[in-house]
């Protein structure tokens, strides 16, 4: 089959499998967030955490809980590492570093994944399922949660209030996340995922060689890694495992599981603030993106010039060749663009412009779709900017969904689309700039020399400070400096941006509705679309084209 | 109600506006330099950043001889950025210099009014005893030197020293200093024209006028202190523009501070004066430079229009307007009904009626009389001799008037009731007579009219009644197409009246407008202006009279009318000096016009950038790279040329975008989506392009100069 219509196939099922499950998804989302009842589970938890579930928050409120749940959540998998070797089923592995902990904890509670570690080789069950599984649902749950506050802040009027983190919380987790886990694990394991606690086993190959193969609850963690956003793989290798993704058939359920509840999500945007349109234009805003960037990429990784790929019919370096090109770009592409960061082939042996495009992918800011929740609340402070822009070319105060935009949303979106490119820029300048991890980073971390190397630090902090977790695998992140610095991007990545979104919804819900007119810019038109894809764009490229012309650019131009 | 001017709205401007011409820039140039001083520069952060940028760059130039090192590109290079990044600065200093100078000649117009004059201060002004203050002692006193509540006497030939109200006596006053207009207008104490305005001259008679403001403090200061831009405050969607343009600009300090040491991985660290080329060129210089010019060309603007703002928040508010409130009489209609047909009764010939009107009306002088005559003439009546006849004046008991004949005979018209009374008194209405009259009079009513009936006493004593005059009001020429524009642009047209719900639904029906406020009483203006704003409307009206200062208060955009009281005026937030009610409808469009210009070069401004960057990264690093040398698509000569090129037309554009920025973008009344895709074709694509032909033209004259 040509490639074309391999891709053209591929992308047609995926698109096809996210359509059955949008409608009965996201109105399945949006009436667990505005629903009045508890269920019996839910109350006992509230019981036991001491919560008072029928009280709203304040934004400040809100923010707070986020914040002690994130912060407790950091330190219990940090003390977990460190007390790894008095904990049960650690398969006698030793406590973890401090710096490596310290990376680790933050990595997880934040939605990153980022892994500095080899799992198999460091983390035992305990850990593993009592630490890092958790965060894997909660860390997805606070980040729909965290949208969820914003869309109320859009859908209410003069409102101090934006709903109760607990209850978000919970219902996240016990109503959305684990009984959807549940049903996709059971289909990975019918598609051939191990599932097991079984320890390393000791085999002996065809050949009579001995070889060790880890064993493990690999479907179970599998399903929620795509679900959530999440990507922090039970192997090293991640997806590109046989044990994780044994088929093309798991690869592409996997693709539909990173995009399922970020697309539906839309859906309960639309349906929340009462009027679907709105949803649809935000779902049309991220497909343009995604569809854009998945062509490019896989075009990038077709044409891959050289003897080796010629004769592959394509840059097969680093990929699989149960998923071939088009398997390897569609997967690559969903895993970037939606801040899971599982890789089922290896972006660093990409071609230059290929492993460019992951790498814009999260420069544009995880918003097509993006991570759960994370995505949306991001796309929907990009539409502010550009509703704000559009607004004063039709002469009148810009306003979202009947919000008037002024200088406090302002403010709180300028400040927004600042923090993940001061992060990137500052964190991958500073490695360069001091001279003594200058050495540390070029002599140590870095595998390829020159401009390649250059682009694996560029992509570690473009990945951590968008909370994404991919690793352009060259890069030797397990050092003092690489993991204090990509723990702090991850957590400032993830954390004041929430700060900004929290302060927008507070900001937002106190507004009066300002009522639509034939004056009113209407934010549900292709045009508004097409504008806030410019924006998108702009604001992202115009910040990276620098440092994307000294990496990826001067690399594939070469 | 209010005095319509004659004018019209788009009458000759003030002094001082007009097309630009570039000895305005000439003119405006020593003032840009003095704002190159930082204390003043630093509240405009985007050309802050580049005046510390030039000024860093003009030591560089300086030292570089000495140190050899840096020696960038061309020896001259350094030297050449540090010029136009300085040109940069003082184009953006000139924008606004000039739109102060065009404020400053509007504002001497205005200030002309306002010279020092005598003023006649009565001490001890009793209004019971003396209210004309004819034997209260008068002190000469100069007009600066006047308070609030001091009691002055001007006499014919004098000018009043100061806004106030008429509190004794009736003058003509020839307002032109103010409003242009020369016909001279009356006013006169109590009621809705008492207010006066400092510096217009009393023509007639003698008036006594209570002082209602303080020196320096009133309407025409404050507002030349806002078209000098001395006194302008930042309105909020400039203030949040300005926030975006901030975090843009920090955006690009850090890609460019953290530039440096990435590049240095790769040993293709730029020179320092490049890296800072590069910043003036990513951050939005354009808009920065013009942002304060378009807020002042606003303000200019609406003072062109002879309109007075309090502030330059209700011309943007203006802008957002959803909802407006016209009084019917003056605004939507002409003042005065007139007759518009006449219907005779079955039997009556219809030139018996038409005649009977005309002589009914022959010595009416009210408007109403007077358009029955014209009306009756029209359509051919025969003019009889009346000249013995006795006048009946129209009076509020009898609710008609005619003429008394001296041979018996008589002509009424009037009220409908108060005739058929008059005709019942001699011969009773048939039924048949009477259910047409109804009719007739059901029918005039219900399209808005206001029907008068006409009847005759012949000389035996017999009265009949012969039809009916229909009075209607006339809607306004061009009012229709006006409503219709609002009605695209999104704003919903309230007409407010004091008739019957029947009368103002046909009149609103008309004259297009959306809704009506019928038997309203000023308390109902209020609720409705509440009313509206609780849904999230913004409400703007007019008012002239005390009564309206509540509601013009509460409206977001008040517009007083200059012949008003005072206390409308000190309520509203404008204050139209032509006093035409359908100035609101300007004033909507300026302030739209202001966020338009605004939105428009920010959008050109951002979209500059990408040209920019093809320009200015091959450039910086096609030596390290030779392969980035494909994104050079311009085709620039040198790496040197481009990065100049670059620099000039950044601030070039700056220059070339002034006039527009005073003039504003053109604005069309139609919907939202269409303004936004001719905008963002024509400065968002237009910016994308621009640069890209603009960098390369000047590039191929930079590239004459030798060494780059």
């Amino acid at each position: 089959m040509p490639p074309l219509v391999q891709f053209v196939l591929q992308l047609a099922t995926l698109i096809l499998v996210l359509a059955i499950a949008y409608r009965p998804l996201g109105d399945y989302m949006a009436a667990v967030y505005t629903g009045t009842r508890h269920l019996r589970v839910e109350r006992g938890l509230y019981r036991l955490i001491g919560v008072q579930p029928d009280g709203e928050q304040s934004w400040p409120a809100y923010l707070r809980s986020v914040l002690a749940f994130s912060v407790v959540g950091i330190v219990i998998v940090y003390a977990m590492q460190r007390l790894q070797e008095w904990l049960p089923w650690a398969l006698g592995l030793p406590a973890v570093g401090e710096s490596l902990s310290f990376n680790t904890a933050i990595s997880f509670v934040t939605n990153t994944n980022w892994q500095s570690y080899s799992p198999e080789l460091t983390l035992g069950y305990s850990v593993q399922l009592a630490g890092l599984a958790v965060q894997n649902f909660v860390s997805a749950a606070v980040g729909i949660a965290v949208a969820v506050a914003l869309v109320r802040g859009l859908a209410r009027t003069r409102s101090g209030t934006l709903g109760n983190f607990w209850v978000d919380l919970m219902r996240g987790t016990v109503r959305i996340l684990v009984p959807l886990s549940v049903v996709f694990a059971i289909m990975l394991i019918a598609g051939g995922v191990i599932q097991n606690l079984d320890g390393f086993r000791e085999i002996t190959t065809l050949t009579g060689a001995g070889q060790t193969l880890p064993g493990g609850p690999v479907a179970s963690q599998e399903a929620i890694k795509e679900l959530g956003t999440n990507g922090g793989g039970f192997f090293n290798a991640n997806s590109a495992h046989p044990f994780e993704n044994p088929t093309p058939w798991t690869n592409m359920l996997q693709i539909v599981m990173m995009l399922l509840i970020p697309v539906a999500l839309t859906r309960t945007f639309g349906r929340m603030v009462g009027d679907l349109r709105q949803g649809y234009a935000i779902l049309a805003t991220m497909g343009v993106l995604f569809i854009t960037s998945a062509a490019l990429m896989t075009a990038a990784e077709l044409a891959g010039a050289g003897s080796a790929p010629a004769a592959a019919g394509g840059a097969m370096e680093g990929k699989e060749a149960r998923f071939g090109i088009i398997g390897s770009t569609l997967f690559g592409t969903t895993s970037t663009i939606t801040s899971t960061g599982a890789v089922d082939s290896m972006h660093d042996s990409y071609t230059a412009f290929g492993g460019g495009m992951a790498m814009v992918n999260m420069m544009l800011g995880e918003v097509a779709p993006g991570g759960v929740g994370a995505g949306l609340y991001g796309l929907l402070v990009i539409a502010v900017l550009a509703v704000f822009l559009a607004g004063l070319m039709v002469g009148r105060t810009p306003e979202y969904l009947g919000k008037k935009i002024g200088a406090r949303e302002i403010k709180l979106a300028g400040l927004y689309i600042l923090v993940t490119p001061a992060l990137v820029l500052i964190g991958t300048a500073l490695s360069f700039a001091i001279p003594a991890v200058r050495n540390d980073v070029t002599s140590t971390s870095i595998w390829n020399p020159r401009l390649h190397g250059f682009s694996e630090v560029l992509y570690a902090f473009t990945s951590a400070a968008n909370n994404n977790g991919s690793a352009f695998a060259g890069l030797t992140a397990n050092t003092p400096w690489l993991n204090t610095a990509l723990g702090v991007a991850m957590f400032l990545g993830r954390f004041l941006p929430i700060i900004f979104v929290l302060a927008l919804a507070g900001s937002l819900a106190s507004r009066d509705r300002v009522p639509a007119t034939a004056g009113t810019l209407p934010t549900h038109r292709p045009l508004f679309v097409g504008l806030t894809i410019g924006t998108v764009l702009l604001v992202s490229a115009l910040t990276y084209f620098p440092v994307l012309a000294l990496g990826p650019l001067a690399e594939g131009l070469n | 109600m209010t005095t319509i001017s004659t004018r019209h709205p788009a009458a000759p401007s003030r002094a001082g506006a007009g097309t630009f011409s570039p000895r305005q820039l000439l003119r405006a140039l020593p003032a840009a330099v003095r704002k190159l001083d930082p204390r003043s520069m630093w509240r405009n952060p985007v050309m802050f950043i580049v005046e510390v940028g030039a000024a860093l760059t003009t030591v560089l130039a300086v030292l570089e001889p000495f140190t050899g090192s840096g020696a960038a590109l061309v020896p001259t290079f350094t030297a050449g950025i540090a010029a136009w990044l300085w040109l940069t600065v003082i184009f953006a200093n000139l924008a606004e210099s000039v739109a102060e100078d065009r404020g400053k000649a509007q504002a001497a117009s205005l200030r002309s009014t306002r010279t020092s004059t005598l003023a006649l201060r009565v001490t001890g002004y009793d209004e019971k005893t003396d209210a004309g203050a004819q034997q209260s002692a008068v002190t000469e006193v100069s007009s600066a030197d006047l308070r609030l509540g001091d009691v002055v006497v001007v006499s014919a030939g004098q000018v009043i020293p100061g806004d106030g109200d008429i509190i004794w006596g009736i003058a003509s006053v020839d307002e032109s200093a103010i409003t242009g207009e020369s016909a001279p207008v009356v006013r006169e104490s109590g009621g809705d024209r008492s207010a006066v305005t400092g510096g217009t001259r009393v023509l007639s008679d003698r008036i006594v006028v209570a002082i209602t403001s303080k020196p320096g403090e009133t309407f025409v200061d404050r507002m030349i202190r806002l078209v000098e831009g001395a006194a302008r405050q930042k309105t909020p969607n400039e203030i949040a523009l300005n926030i975006l343009l901030a975090a843009l600009s920090i955006v690009f300090v850090v890609v460019v501070l953290t530039l440096g040491p990435i590049a240095g991985y790769s040993d293709a660290a730029p020179s320092v004066a490049v890296l800072i080329a590069l910043l003036v060129c990513l951050i939005p210089t354009t808009i920065g430079a013009l942002l304060s010019a378009i807020g002042i060309a606003g303000m200019d603007r609406l003072v062109q229009h002879n309109v007075l703002a309090m502030s330059g928040r209700a011309v943007e508010a203006a802008g957002d307007v959803t909802t407006l409130l016209l009084d019917k009489t003056g605004t939507i209609t002409y003042g005065n009904r007139r007759a518009s047909e006449f219907l005779a009764l079955t039997g009556v010939p219809a030139s018996d009626l038409v005649d009977a009107a005309r002589a009914s009306s022959t010595s009416d002088p009210t408007p109403e009389g007077t358009s029955v005559v014209e009306l009756a003439d029209e359509l051919g009546a025969t003019v009889a001799d009346a000249a013995d006849a006795t006048v009946v004046p129209f009076t509020a008991q009898t609710r008609m008037s005619g003429l008394d004949h001296p041979d018996g005979g008589a002509v009424r018209k009037g009220a409908v009731s108060s005739i058929t009374a008059w005709v019942a008194e001699t011969d009773p209405l048939s039924d048949g007579l009477a259910a047409e009259l109804d009719a007739i009079v059901t029918g005039v009513s219900s399209s808005g009219g206001t029907p008068l009936a006409v009847a005759v006493r012949d000389t035996y004593g017999h009265a009949r009644v012969l039809g009916v005059i229909h009075l209607k009001d006339i809607v306004k020429d061009g009012l229709v197409d006006r409503f219709a524009d609002l009605r695209r642009m999104g704003i919903r047209t309230v007409m407010i009246t004091g008739d019957n719900p029947l009368t103002a639904r046909a009149i609103a029906a008309e004259a297009g407008v959306d809704d009506f406020l019928a038997e309203a009483t000023p308390e109902d203006k209020l609720a409705l202006i509440r009313r509206e704003q609780e849904g999230g409307n913004l409400v703007a009206m007019t008012g002239d009279g005390t009564n309206d200062a509540p509601a013009l208060a509460q409206a977001d955009v008040g517009v007083a009318m200059n012949t008003g009281t005072s206390a409308a005026k000190e309520a509203g937030n404008m204050v139209d000096l032509d006093s035409d009610p359908t100035k609101l409808i300007d004033i909507v469009r300026i302030g739209k016009q202001l966020l338009i210009t605004r939105g428009s070069l920010t959008t050109f401004s951002i979209a500059n950038d990408v040209a920019k960057y093809f320009a200015i990264i091959p450039a910086m690093f096609a030596a390290a790279f030779p392969g980035l040398e494909a994104l050079n698509i311009m085709q620039l000569h040198s790496p040197a040329s481009a990065i100049l090129s670059a620099i000039i037309f950044n601030a070039l554009v700056i220059v070339a975008l002034i006039p527009l920025a005073l003039r504003g973008v053109r604005y069309r009344a139609v919907g939202a989506s269409r303004i936004l895709q001719r905008n963002l074709l024509i400065y968002g694509l237009g910016g994308v392009i621009a640069p890209f032909i603009g960098i390369k033209l000047i590039d191929l004259l930079v590239s004459i100069i030798p060494g780059f």
